[in-house]
């Protein structure tokens, strides 16, 4: 059974319908990643999955006990609230101070411990809420645009991060991103989301789909492509490196 | 020992300045600054209450100070205008409570010892009623500080853990109604917001954790009731007053000493 599923999810703000008939599920292990223009209503729609957001209609499923680990879009720390970030990781429940170094150097900021949460970078600030999400072994991640602010390599980075936790973990993960041309090559599937599910497939099927090309693509005249980021991992050297585009 | 209304009134001041020094620290991290405010002033309700229905007036202002919290609560989370609606609800609920106090048959009752506190007339009873709610605080805080923490850091994120930042917002509310109704008596119904607020504020600058705050809060809290009780009697000034004077200088020193520190 999936990990998690919307079924007939219906959204509206007032006047507005931010989402209307989302299904989509979700097994276990896999990356989907969820595009979507602005206003798409990408992040409602993980609000919905994580139970913050109540749907209008339609309904979540969750296998029993799922373990959810959250990484927000924002996250707002009150200049009066001081905060380390080995402190931040202790919640809400303490963790041990090796599991706590351990997840840091996962994500890939190991050296950031003693430091203040308000003093981090983007970029660091987005590896310490990566850290904490896999302090509880989630079945699943999901992530809000973790890579906005980032440089194409700092977001190359820390895809290939994820990934290795993914290939530890064995969770699946959920990404939603606001970079409609670069997606996580190791992506299982892309949702492309419009207040409805426009099109859905694996990263090169979408890139081809009309509905992806009307949204996406005719605006910039071909100037943007669907990127995959293909790193070069040591035991890819084999491989010639190459990067491969594919024209939308 | 207790005989001595100085002790009593050190004693008193201490047990509401912990309880207040702890959860003022959520009401800086939270920005709920109006909540002190808008409970304090409709105490002065509870005051009218008591005198109507002959009630004790603990009881009465603990009645109206927590419908208020749950109002408040219900009005926050709806995220209606809530700024204007506790503006209404706080200094309505002043307005209404001393033309209610004016209106009571009888001999005029004196409202500054409501206004502005006077802990040198606290009986045993109100100490055994100020501790005991200062450890149920402690208590309820120790408890849930997780919840509470992350709650106040991001809702979403508590959610996500499969937390009810609801919970934290309510427990929140009503213990912050419980503190003001029994600080009443200690600054007055005017004051009570700055006993939360100038504390957690001034040890601001001595924290890296919010543990540390919350400690360095209670205590910077403790030694302006002692001082302030001191200061009161030198001075022959009213004590909540000179509580929240010590506690402002406390504020005053640590800030500077922190911007100097950091340069």
């Amino acid at each position: 059974m999936a990990l998690i599923a919307a079924e007939g999810l219906g959204v509206r703000f007032g006047a507005v319908q931010v989402l209307h008939d989302v299904s989509l599920r979700i097994e276990k292990g896999e990356i989907v990643t969820l595009v979507g223009p602005n206003g798409s209503g990408k992040s409602t729609l993980l609000r919905c999955l994580i139970g913050v957001q109540r749907p209008t209609r339609g309904r979540i499923l969750k296998a029993a006990g799922l373990r959810v680990g959250y990484v927000p879009q924002k996250l707002h720390i009150d200049a009066t609230l001081p905060l380390t970030v080995r402190r931040f990781l202790d919640l809400p429940h303490r963790v041990p101070e090796a599991e706590a170094r351990a997840a840091l150097e996962e994500a890939g900021a190991g050296h950031v411990m003693g430091r203040q949460m308000a003093d981090l970078s983007g970029g660091q600030f987005q590896r310490v809420l990566l850290a904490r999400a896999i302090l509880s072994e989630p079945d699943i991640l999901m992530l809000d645009e973790p890579t906005q602010g980032l440089d194409q390599p700092g977001a190359a980075g820390f895809y290939q991060s994820l990934e290795a936790i993914r290939g530890r973990l064995g969770c699946a993960v959920l990404l939603v991103s606001h970079d409609l041309h670069v997606v996580m090559s190791a992506s299982d599937r892309v949702i492309c989301l419009n207040g409805h599910v426009c099109c859905e497939g694996t990263p090169a099927v979408v890139s081809a789909a009309p509905a992806y090309r009307e949204l996406f693509g005719t605006g910039t005249k071909g100037a943007l492509a669907l990127y995959r980021h293909q790193h070069d991992h040591a035991d890819h050297a084999a491989h010639p490196h190459h990067h491969h585009h594919e024209e939308a | 020992m207790l005989e001595s209304f100085l002790v009593r009134a050190a004693l008193a001041g201490v047990g509401v300045a912990l309880a207040a020094g702890l959860l003022g620290c959520f009401v800086v991290w939270r920005r709920m600054a109006y909540f002190g405010d808008a409970t304090a002033h409709a105490s002065i309700l509870g005051v009218a209450l008591s005198l109507v229905f002959g009630l004790p007036v603990t009881l009465a202002i603990l009645v109206v100070a927590g419908a208020v919290a749950l109002l408040v609560f219900v009005l926050t989370d709806r995220s209606l205008a809530a700024d204007t609606a506790l503006g209404v609800l706080a200094h309505g609920a002043l307005g209404l409570g001393l033309f209610a106090v004016a209106l009571t048959p009888g001999p005029r009752v004196d409202m500054e010892a409501f206004l502005f506190g006077d802990v040198l007339t606290v009986g045993r009873g109100d100490l055994l009623l100020i501790w005991g709610g200062a450890v149920v605080v402690a208590l309820v805080v120790w408890r849930n500080w997780g919840l509470l923490l992350i709650s106040t850091l991001s809702p979403d994120l508590a959610r996500a853990g499969g937390m009810d930042p609801r919970r934290a917002s309510l427990l929140l509310a009503l213990m912050l109604a419980g503190v003001v109704a029994v600080a009443i008596q200690v600054v007055g119904a005017l004051l009570i917001t700055a006993l939360l607020i100038i504390p957690a504020a001034a040890a601001r600058n001595l924290a890296t954790t919010p543990e540390r705050m919350a400690f360095a809060a209670c205590a910077i809290g403790a030694g302006a009731a002692l001082g302030g009780l001191g200061l009161a009697v030198a001075a022959d000034a009213g004590v909540g007053p000179a509580t929240v004077t010590v506690a402002l200088g406390a504020f005053a020193v640590l800030t500077a000493a922190g911007r100097l520190r950091r340069g």
